[in-house]
């Protein structure tokens, strides 16, 4: 017994930064990005918080799932950009909602939904919980250096949410890290001890391009074969493949080298950049909504990220 | 022999003759990108079994060839 998800929901700011406006301030084009990106455009904040994106999300997920807050028995938040180190991103959200249940964000940078995901499937399975609420909300924007344009350019905020109850939809998983800190980093804020004498370092978005393409692909193929083969599928089986929005040539790169149709793997990149941990159920919401799953379609969600981490499963969607 | 399992891979990326690849051509001037070279490293980390860590960016296919074939 773990889960089966029973609605699903997303929200973005409505701030609409072209690759044009981009090109405004940063040397950089609308050519340039979409070719190596996937870009057309992002949603950026302007007054909202991650706060105002998870509770807008997770309140029309709720909405679709016809339950009361009131009913949920655990709030998970995957996230890297709350607006408070403390409280957590899932207890300002509780408090909002106003649920009576715990609370609390896990960080695996852009994996973060799929582990949170394999976290709440342990709650499921041990009975603990009956209904679960979970986001991947990020304010990306407020963790770049919007004077570079080599990753400035890549992301965007937003926020997808998942409600969750009693089922057995979710039939296999993955979730790996391998320990690095050179490829993707955004340093913490460095505080103001008087006794702390280490160098401030910016608290902004470093990525080496070329390594993290490597890692993601490398990533992506392999996790998508184990996990289709652990749920005991073969490729040809596989409905959709939902994979993180990181960049439009990550996701094309590892298509070659999977035997899924190519025309099963679904993308949204280029209205919204990379919203990290959101990336994932924004879009799952975006192909629930259009009627696209079906009842018993095998989907497969896949993510890669800062840590290096990764993570993938397979779902067997519920129509309700 | 790096350069020759190189040109090919760029070749087939690119769908010309492998002729027309030397070592003094540029990936600009084949409109190959970053992320294109690092597709094609990995065909070749694949073919040669090494592990090929980019930390600078090369010019021209000759130089790509001499950094891989100094790894092995």
């Amino acid at each position: 017994m773990n889960f089966e998800v029973i609605g699903t929901g997303h929200y973005a700011p409505e701030n609409v930064v072209t690759n044009d406006d981009l090109a405004k301030f940063l040397d950089t084009s609308d050519e340039w990005i979409s070719t190596r990106v996937g870009v057309k455009e992002r949603r950026i904040c302007t007054t909202e918080t991650t706060a105002d994106l998870a509770y807008q999300a997770a309140m029309n997920a709720i909405t679709m799932a016809d339950i009361s807050p009131q009913e949920l028995d655990l709030i998970l938040c995957a996230t890297i950009s709350a607006d408070d180190v403390s409280p957590s991103l899932a207890c300002t959200l509780q408090k909002r909602i106003g649920a009576d249940c715990p609370a609390m964000d896990i960080n695996a940078a852009c994996s973060g939904f799929i582990y949170m995901l394999e976290t709440a499937a342990g709650f499921f399975e041990r009975g603990t919980v009956k209904k679960a609420l979970v986001i991947g909300a990020e304010r990306m924007s407020r963790l770049l250096n919007w004077n570079d344009r080599s990753t400035c350019v890549i992301f965007g905020d937003g926020a997808g949410a998942m409600v969750l109850s009693t089922g057995n939809s979710y039939l296999s998983s993955k979730v790996f890290a391998k320990g690095n800190t050179d490829v993707i980093r955004i340093p913490q804020m460095h505080g103001m001890s008087p006794f702390y004498k280490n160098e401030a370092e910016e608290p902004y978005l470093l990525m080496n391009g070329q390594e993290t393409f490597k890692f993601a692909v490398n990533a992506m193929t392999k996790d998508v074969q184990e996990v289709v083969e652990k749920a005991g599928l073969q490729e040809e089986d596989i409905a959709f493949v939902v994979p993180h929005q990181a960049n439009l040539r990550i996701i094309d790169s590892a298509k070659r080298k999977l035997s899924i149709a190519p025309e099963r793997f679904c993308s949204n990149i280029e209205r919204y950049g990379n919203t990290s941990a959101a990336s994932i159920p924004i879009l799952v919401d975006e192909l629930n909504r259009d009627g696209k799953l079906k009842d018993k379609d095998k989907v497969v969600l896949c993510s890669f990220g800062g840590g290096l981490s990764s993570a993938a499963c397979v779902l067997e969607w519920k129509v309700r | 022999m790096v350069f020759e399992k190189l040109a090919a891979l760029v070749a087939d990326h690119l769908g010309c003759e492998v002729e027309k690849i030397t070592r003094e051509t540029t990936f600009e001037s084949l409109g190959i990108d970053s992320l294109d070279t690092v597709e094609m490293v990995m065909e070749l980390e694949e073919q040669l079994g090494i592990t090929i860590a980019l930390e600078e960016k090369m010019a021209t296919v000759g130089e790509l060839a001499d950094y891989i074939e100094s790894l092995t």
